[in-house]
């Protein structure tokens, strides 16, 4: 199948890899500790690890887009934000 | 008594996971890899990086439709939501009329957006359109087509015809919903029509009129058909929103790496609104 209409390249794939890494995981997590580990949060919101991982990705978003805007193109730093913001999300919202 | 796990029902969701995958992952995957790229056509593209999210970000061009896009999405809000209350409030109940009254409130979301759109066009023209003869008439002077603040009006006047009814009818539904027993007992205890309202109707609209909210929100950002076809972004760059910035670059211009950055931008905003309202509907469903 002629895929170049896609213009795939190893950075995008990569990403893409990583999120299907993130479901996968969360699936086999699932499977083994069904439930989806409920939990009343500090910011009040009754998350399970779905929403979590949602949170996370999405505020890593933010965060990129935000280093972009006021930093620059360099994104190691977003890179270490969004991990320590994605690690606090998963451990206490 | 033991609840039986069977995840076999999984298997179901499969044809609709497919179909989701083909008209909305892949395209946008596709979105996410032209972001990154530059292209001059013919399947020709050279790595950009982050270029193009860099210089959306940093664009007046973006900041002022965004800016104008937000303007527009809570100018109707502040105006349908109250207004489709204060409607639905003053429809009948019980009776022949009820129907009229749903039927009439249906029509203007049956009619197709372009149609919409042109239709107010027609309406609001100065020279020949009934609202712009009218105006003018009465010594307004009115032209939408050259003035900013009435495009503006204009396009906020179709917007409220076009989608108070909706409104309306999820209102509507909320207040049918309630019993009577609510409305007697405030009847012995003396309530005034406030006090009912404020008591009874309205906490029990609340569920229906957060949904009505995150629809009007969601559709009113990415609304393109009709403000193109009533005012085509103008005069000048006035009313042009979003989503028609971003059509004029991806196909006025063909520049598909920052149009993509911007899709994505636009997209996350959506999200993020999408699921702050999502998170009170279910935080609200669940108290």
């Amino acid at each position: 199948m002629e895929l170049t209409w896609m213009a795939w390249t190893w950075p995008t794939a990569a990403f893409f890899g990583f999120i299907a890494l993130c479901l996968i995981a969360m699936t086999i997590r699932e499977l083994t500790v069904p439930g989806g580990a409920p939990r009343h949060g500090i910011l009040g919101l009754d998350t399970t690890r779905g929403d979590r991982l949602f949170i996370s990705l999405l505020g890593s978003g933010y965060i990129f887009l935000a280093w972009l805007g006021l930093v620059g193109p360099n994104l190691w730093g977003a890179l270490a934000i969004a991990l320590v913001y994605a690690f606090c999300v998963f451990r206490w919202v | 008594m033991n609840k039986t796990v069977n995840q076999k029902a999984w298997f179901f969701v499969l044809p609709v996971l497919l179909l989701v995958a083909f008209n909305a992952i892949i395209p946008l995957m596709t979105v996410v890899n032209y972001s990154v790229q530059e292209t001059f056509g013919a399947n020709t593209f050279f790595w950009a990086g982050v270029r193009w999210f860099g210089e959306v970000l940093q664009s007046e061009r973006f900041h002022a439709s965004l800016g104008r896009q937000l303007f527009f999405t809570f100018t109707i809000l502040i105006i349908e939501i109250p207004l489709g209350v204060a409607v639905a409030l003053a429809m009948p109940r019980k009776g022949p009329w009820v129907s009229v009254c749903l039927v009439s409130m249906a029509l203007p979301l049956l009619i197709p957006w372009n149609v919409v759109g042109a239709i107010w066009n027609i309406f609001a023209l100065p020279d020949i359109g009934l609202l712009g003869r009218m105006l003018n008439g009465i010594g307004i002077d009115y032209n939408f087509t050259r003035q900013p603040e009435d495009a503006w009006f204009t396009v906020i006047l179709m917007d409220v015809w076009h989608w108070t009814s909706l409104v309306v009818l999820l209102a509507y539904a909320g207040l049918v919903s309630i019993p009577d027993a609510y409305y007697q007992a405030a009847k012995i205890d003396g309530a005034k029509a406030w006090a009912i309202f404020r008591y009874i109707q309205l906490p029990k609209m609340k569920r229906v009129l957060t949904i009505a909210i995150l629809l009007r929100f969601m559709d009113s950002f990415n609304i393109y058909t009709e403000p193109f076809v009533l005012t085509g972004g103008g005069p000048g760059n006035a009313t042009t929103l979003l989503s028609i910035d971003l059509v004029k670059i991806a196909l006025g211009q063909f520049d598909l790496g920052p149009a993509a950055a911007m899709s994505l931008i636009y997209f996350l905003i959506i999200l993020l609104f999408s699921w702050i309202f999502y998170t009170v509907m279910t935080r609200n469903e669940e108290q």
